[in-house]
């Protein structure tokens, strides 16, 4: 199997799942138990924390574990909101190509009476920052614009809306789920108050994430009951997932630069092919400042899921921003974002690659993609050759 | 997606793929806006579908729904092809993802206006043709 899909989900790493195992059998601990065996447990997830903080440069007691990062997400969004209508700021400015995670959140607060200004993105897949600084108003109380977007690898200019955010006093969340994994984050410097991981996005297992909360932001809880997570986030810890996070973030931090230049590599041999080779494509979203392991191309004529069944055929697994593999009816929001047509949306292909590819996967796609999109548009009413 | 067998078989060698040069009837349905167009061109002779061909931008039900469906009309009377209905065409692929019963929907229509189009294209009145007596 060729996956092509890091994007959705990454493969968990051998030694990520060695460092897990013993919490999924003899050292079952609860971490807020008193004995040996629970406290052994607490050890380990303060390690992980420690781990976790080192890769954005946060303090570790600024690290809060969530189930992932849609949690990490709706903790900040309603969290800062509620702070902010508790001093009658009700004005939340967001973009139109977040994750669901947030875009749902944001439409929850809507109906509960705040005021969403979700910012335009340029045809290039960016927020403008002056259009950000026309939508700020006395009563904003959050801005949270995502770090890099899931489905076209763009890098938003974070430390700019920080700076910007800092100085009118406004909190600022980013959804850093696709970054984390490739940029040098510090959170001091870019200046963000919340920013939200996910443990799934970088090797480590699912149902795990953590959530940054800079020290003096006052967040509510999104979830009540024991005293876990310095009593911020209840619930008995997942002791195994956010080991195996911790560690994750620990070769995450020993090795970024490295896989960063071998996947981009990998990156840029494919979008050269495919660009050269196949006629009437498009990348979407800026090439450069892009997600080292994104590639988001639309072929004129042709509808995304046929893709994937075609390169399902040779074992290769991606996505793609059609309708048709979501259950909606209108394709990726991301993409229309974008200002691209239905139809071009409909025609996009996503690969997203990791360290775990090879040139060989890769070669692979090379030698069969432009046979699928050859054999698709002959079968295309709207393809005139 | 829970594709049968059936379906990934005419998706992946559609049946009747292609064009037809002078078609008696040529029906196109559906829109980019949603993510699917079927293109459906007939030859008719004696009141027969004697060739049928089609073209379709879409997913891999919207592919098989129009291959299983250019099969199923093939050599039938004007009449019998009319009365295919979208149930019909999901059958005979042994069963579509509910999210995906649309797709056969299409196809049904595509048949229709193929049909319809050579009625008007010959002066016939489509309803007395396609009716049951």
């Amino acid at each position: 199997m060729i996956y092509l899909d890091n994007a959705a989900t990454t493969r968990i790493l051998p030694q990520v799942l060695e460092a897990m195992m013993p919490y999924l059998n003899e050292e079952y601990g609860n971490p807020s138990s008193f004995y040996g065996l629970g406290q052994r447990s607490k050890k380990a997830i303060e390690l992980a924390r420690e781990s976790v903080a080192d890769v954005i440069c946060a303090k570790k007691n600024e690290i809060y574990f969530t189930s992932g990062g849609s949690e990490a997400d709706n903790w900040a969004i309603r969290g800062a909101a509620y702070l902010g209508g508790q001093s009658g700021k009700k004005h939340i400015i967001s973009s139109q190509f977040e994750h669901h995670a947030v875009l749902h959140a944001l439409d929850f607060l809507e109906k509960e009476g705040y005021e969403i200004t979700l910012l335009p993105i340029t045809s290039d897949g960016f927020v403008d920052l002056d259009q950000l600084k026309d939508a700020i108003r006395e009563d904003t109380c959050l801005v949270t614009i995502m770090y890099a977007n899931n489905e076209i690898g763009t890098i938003q200019p974070i430390s700019e809306i920080g700076r910007i955010c800092r100085e009118k006093n406004i909190l600022f969340h980013t959804d850093a789920v696709q970054a984390v994994g490739s940029e040098h984050i510090d959170v001091n410097d870019l200046k963000v108050d919340m920013l939200s991981i996910s443990g799934h996005k970088v090797h480590a297992p699912k149902g795990v994430g953590a959530l940054y909360i800079r020290s003096g932001v006052a967040l509510p809880n999104l979830i009540f009951g024991g005293a876990q997570e310095s009593k911020r986030r209840a619930g008995t810890e997942n002791v195994a997932s956010i080991v195996g996070f911790g560690k994750a973030m620990e070769i995450l931090k020993q090795n970024m630069d490295k896989n960063n230049e071998y996947v981009l590599g990998l990156r840029e041999n494919l979008i050269d092919h495919i660009l050269k080779e196949i006629p009437r494509t498009r990348l979407n979203g800026d090439r450069k400042k892009r997600l080292p392991g994104n590639i988001n191309i639309s072929f004129e004529g042709i509808e995304g899921e046929s893709i994937l069944l075609m390169l399902g055929q040779h074992d290769i697994s991606a996505s793609t921003g059609s309708a048709c593999t979501s259950g909606s009816l209108d394709p990726s929001h991301v993409l229309l974002a974008l200002g691209l047509s239905h139809e071009t949306s409909h025609g996009s292909l996503r690969i997203s690659i990791s360290e775990l590819n090879t040139l060989e996967e890769i070669d692979k796609v090379k030698e069969v993609l432009p046979g699928i999109i050859k054999k698709l548009r002959d079968m295309s009413p709207i393809w005139k050759g | 997606m829970d594709y049968s067998d059936k379906v990934m078989d005419h998706f992946y060698n559609p049946r009747n793929i292609g064009e037809i040069e002078n078609p008696d009837g040529v029906g196109e349905v559906g829109n980019a806006k949603c993510g699917d167009i079927m293109k459906m061109m007939i030859k008719v002779e004696n009141g027969v579908i004697s060739d049928v061909k089609f073209k379709t931008f879409g997913c891999g039900a919207a592919i098989a729904t129009s291959s299983m469906g250019t099969e199923l009309i093939k050599g039938k009377t004007l009449k019998e092809a009319w009365k295919l209905s979208n149930q019909a065409v999901v059958e005979a692929l042994g069963g579509l993802p509910s999210v995906k019963v649309h797709c056969s929907v299409l196809a049904e229509q595509a048949i229709k206006a193929a049909i319809t189009d050579y009625c008007q294209k010959n002066g016939l009145d489509c309803q007395a043709l396609t009716a049951d007596i």
